[in-house]
């Protein structure tokens, strides 16, 4: 477990170290967002309505920016092989990796999204049914999305690539997410949504860092 | 008894099936069943069609238009069929590193991404007329157009990646990723659609379909299936030159 936290911790000493990178995809959260009303028109109503769909969305693709930083630099200098070698399992190496990435992607915009809540007037406790489901389904994110990471690690066109393997995974994400806060609204039961999105991190945390150290063990023999 | 002769069978079996996978013999072999899986999607091709042109009777409900299912549902069926099979033998290529084994899921994904739209193409040509629109976000058209995205998926990772090997395993653990995900992505897209819209849409057929419209489906399934058998074929023909061009079998093979 110690490998787990002393590569998560070197993770976010990088990350505050370049501060920018992490601000730019919470500003494209931030700027996605503030699209939506611009593009549709101000009706509170309206906005309302599509607010979880929104967030959720800006969201997947906020997290999507963090992404291919994920191993791409550690890749470039050997740290990588360093990681394969070491004594320390890669998978456990790779589970650290993957908190930090949510840490560091996924909590600021979990964070963030009562505010952009509050733009797309939604009520106090719809704000909470929200900032929940994005707790429950910003992990599930990283995890997946690591996996694509690893996968398109060193590949031609990594990064449009990577968007296109991993977004059809998040659709479930999207789904169970956004629907509980729409349920919410709705004045029906979201317990439902939360069992599946807490159901597939179960899933996702147990095979996800697995299937990316086989990646990346595939990506360092070439 | 039987103990003693069932490991020697087994080896014997496994023993033949790894001579078959090695690229110089099943170069040839392809090359003889090429022909029959062509003759035999032609003669169900005809029969098929024939039976559901000809014999099927027109819906009561319907009228003439619903015959494009005898092209949807096999072709849905086989989108769905492939990928399972890719998934398979990409499995296969990473447990026991055969070659072969990617290259046969290389050689699939083509026509499974085909298959996917030409199911979504003909589904549309259906709905337009029965339920007065291209496209509903129907639990089953959106967990199709899914299945289209992860085909063209496998098929950019595998095109952006040089080395073949390389290609072969990252195919795998995508193809792999995507078998664990789509019953989840079937289930989150059908509760998705049930908890936000009543049926205002049913894609459910009437329970009881004429005995020969069942056989047209039949008939035309098995056409697709015995096309999509020969093209993959083919395809892995071509893939085996292009990959074993170096070798001197190949160039024997190709004089």
């Amino acid at each position: 477990m110690n490998a787990v936290w002393a590569m998560a911790r070197r993770d976010l000493l990088l990350a505050l170290r370049r501060k920018s990178e992490v601000l730019t995809a919470l500003f494209f959260f931030v700027i996605v967002c503030s699209l939506f009303p611009l593009g549709i028109g101000p009706e509170p109503a309206l906005l309302r309505k599509i607010a979880p769909g929104v967030l959720w969305v800006a969201a997947l693709l906020a997290t999507l920016l963090g992404l291919p930083r994920m191993f791409a630099a550690d890749h470039q200098d050997g740290t990588l092989e360093q990681m394969a070698l070491s004594p320390s399992p890669l998978g456990l190496l790779v589970a650290g990796k993957i908190l930090a990435h949510w840490l560091v992607s996924g909590l600021p915009l979990v964070l963030l999204a009562p505010v952009l809540g509050i733009q797309f007037d939604l009520a106090p406790d719809a704000l909470g049914v929200l900032v929940l489901a994005l707790l429950l389904g910003t992990p599930l994110l990283s995890l997946i999305g690591a996996i694509g990471a690893a996968l398109t690690l060193g590949v031609r066109g990594g990064g449009v690539l990577l968007a296109l393997l991993v977004l059809p995974l998040y659709v479930p994400a999207l789904i169970f997410g956004a629907g509980a806060v729409e349920a919410h609204i709705a004045g029906l039961a979201f317990a439902g949504h939360f069992s599946l999105l807490g159901a597939m991190l179960a899933v996702a945390l147990f095979f996800a860092p697995w299937a990316t150290t086989a990646a990346l063990r595939i990506a360092l023999e070439s | 008894m039987n103990d003693s002769i069932r490991p020697l069978t087994s080896t014997r079996l496994t023993r033949w099936l790894f001579h078959c996978a090695s690229p110089p013999v099943f170069y040839p072999l392809a090359g003889r069943l090429i022909p029959w899986f062509w003759a035999l999607a032609a003669l169900f091709g005809i029969a098929g069609l024939y039976v559901s042109f000809f014999v099927a009777p027109t819906d009561a409900v319907q009228g003439e238009a619903y015959r494009i299912i005898f092209v949807h549902v096999p072709a849905s069926w086989m989108s769905m069929f492939i990928y399972l099979v890719m998934a398979f033998w990409a499995g296969v290529g990473l447990v026991f590193n055969t070659r072969l084994s990617g290259m046969m899921a290389q050689a699939l994904a083509p026509t499974g991404a085909l298959m996917a739209v030409l199911s979504l193409w003909t589904g549309s040509l259906w709905g337009k007329p029965m339920w007065g629109t291209w496209w509903v976000w129907d639990a089953r058209l959106t967990s199709e157009l899914i299945l289209a995205f992860l085909y063209i998926g496998f098929i950019a990772l595998q095109a952006s990646i040089d080395d073949p090997r390389r290609a072969d395993k990252a195919g795998a653990i995508l193809a792999l990723v995507g078998v664990v995900n789509i019953p989840i992505i079937y289930f989150s897209v059908k509760w998705w659609n049930t908890l936000h819209q009543g049926a205002s849409v049913s894609l459910t057929k009437s329970p009881s379909m004429a005995q020969t419209m069942l056989w047209g489906m039949l008939l035309m399934a098995l056409c697709f299936w015995m096309y999509s058998i020969a093209v993959a074929l083919m395809r892995v023909r071509a893939i085996i030159l292009e990959r074993e061009a170096a070798t001197e079998w190949v160039k024997h093979a190709v004089e």
